[in-house]
């Protein structure tokens, strides 16, 4: 079967972004237990936003008491980059992908799942690959919400520290061996990253907020490429 | 209660919104060339701002991020599968941590 082939292609890429996963949902359930907000706030960050640093920030205003419209703006703000990714998914995706499942893979956009999908794939995406990938993702980051809520102090804090490097390792893991073999990727992704640093490092620009200095840097990057770069039109990304 | 319930669905509305919407609706549309070479970039493009600087306080000190970066960086050259690289970046900070930090 097709379909199942895809699945469990998109459940085994998937196994990176949940070992990456585990622990900064258990941080996030520890976090909020710590901040003394209810347990069900964290559950359902969890399951309903389903997106990493916007429910740090949610609790974190949570406790300083910050106005609610003040946290849905920031949370939008923080997870407006995801628009640019489902933006460029929908054009890695089969063309005539089911309608029915689009509207329920793109609630699994994130940062990580979005990258998997676009760097491993080599010919056009599966919407049930996408399906697989979402939910082993999704799985790992509402049992570590739960595990960190409930299992008071989870791993050994030694080892927690040693598990932050695992998204990025997957991020270098993805990049390292594209941009090894392309120039444009290479240049675009160095020009992302110096970009994002000058924003974060240069004193001027302290008042941008994370989703949108990530959003800058992406977008100025990518345009950046499609300029030096376009006959790489068809290119699959 | 309700007061977090509210605000939490209103969270759960503006981060899914961004998601659905442009994979919806440009899925099977034909864009210009340009365009779509500028969305066939953004994985690439977001990678490095995801990496760079954030990489440095992933662990709690830079120096055993350094040390875990090294090691990722040379199992991706090795072209080594993903969850080896992965692996391998955890262990490399967490021999640090435990040996000699």
């Amino acid at each position: 079967m097709k379909k199942s082939f895809e699945f469990k292609e998109g459940l085994k890429a998937g196994i990176p972004i949940a070992v990456g996963y585990l622990p900064i949902a258990i941080t996030f359930g520890l976090m909020t237990k710590a901040a003394g907000i209810p347990s069900y706030v964290g559950i359902l960050m969890s399951l309903v936003l389903y997106a990493g640093a916007s429910q740090f920030v949610g609790i974190n205003l949570l406790v300083l008491g910050a106005a609610s419209w003040e946290i849905v703006l920031t949370t939008f703000i923080l997870n407006l980059r995801h628009f640019l990714m489902s933006a460029s998914l929908s054009q890695s995706l089969k063309p005539d992908s089911s309608k029915t499942f689009l509207p329920l893979a793109s609630f699994g956009i994130t940062d990580e799942t979005f990258t998997v999908a676009s760097l491993n794939s080599k010919d056009k995406l599966d919407v049930y690959y996408l399906l697989g990938l979402n939910i082993i993702a999704y799985g790992a980051w509402n049992i570590g919400t739960w595990f960190g809520l409930f299992l008071a102090s989870g791993l050994p804090q030694s080892l927690k520290d040693s598990m932050g490097i695992a998204l990025y390792a997957m991020f270098l893991g993805l990049l390292i061996p594209s941009a090894a073999k392309s120039k444009s990727v290479l240049i675009i992704a160095l020009t992302a990253a110096a970009i994002h640093a000058l924003i974060k490092w240069l004193p001027m620009f302290n008042a941008l907020s994370a989703g949108w200095s990530i959003i800058i840097s992406t977008i100025i990057a990518a345009a950046l490429g499609a300029y030096l770069y376009p006959q790489e039109e068809n290119q699959d990304a | 209660m309700l007061k977090y319930i509210v605000l939490i669905a209103a969270m759960g509305l503006v981060t899914y919104l961004p998601r659905m919407l442009p994979i919806v609706f440009l899925n099977g549309v034909t864009l210009t060339a340009r365009l779509k070479t500028f969305l066939g970039f953004i994985p690439f493009a977001a990678l490095g701002a995801l990496i760079f600087p954030g990489v440095f306080s992933s662990t709690g000190d830079t120096v055993s991020a350094l040390y875990g970066l090294a090691a990722v960086i040379a199992l991706s050259m090795a072209k080594l599968n993903l969850i080896i690289v992965v692996t391998g970046g955890i262990a490399a900070v967490y021999l640090y941590q435990i040996l000699i930090l």
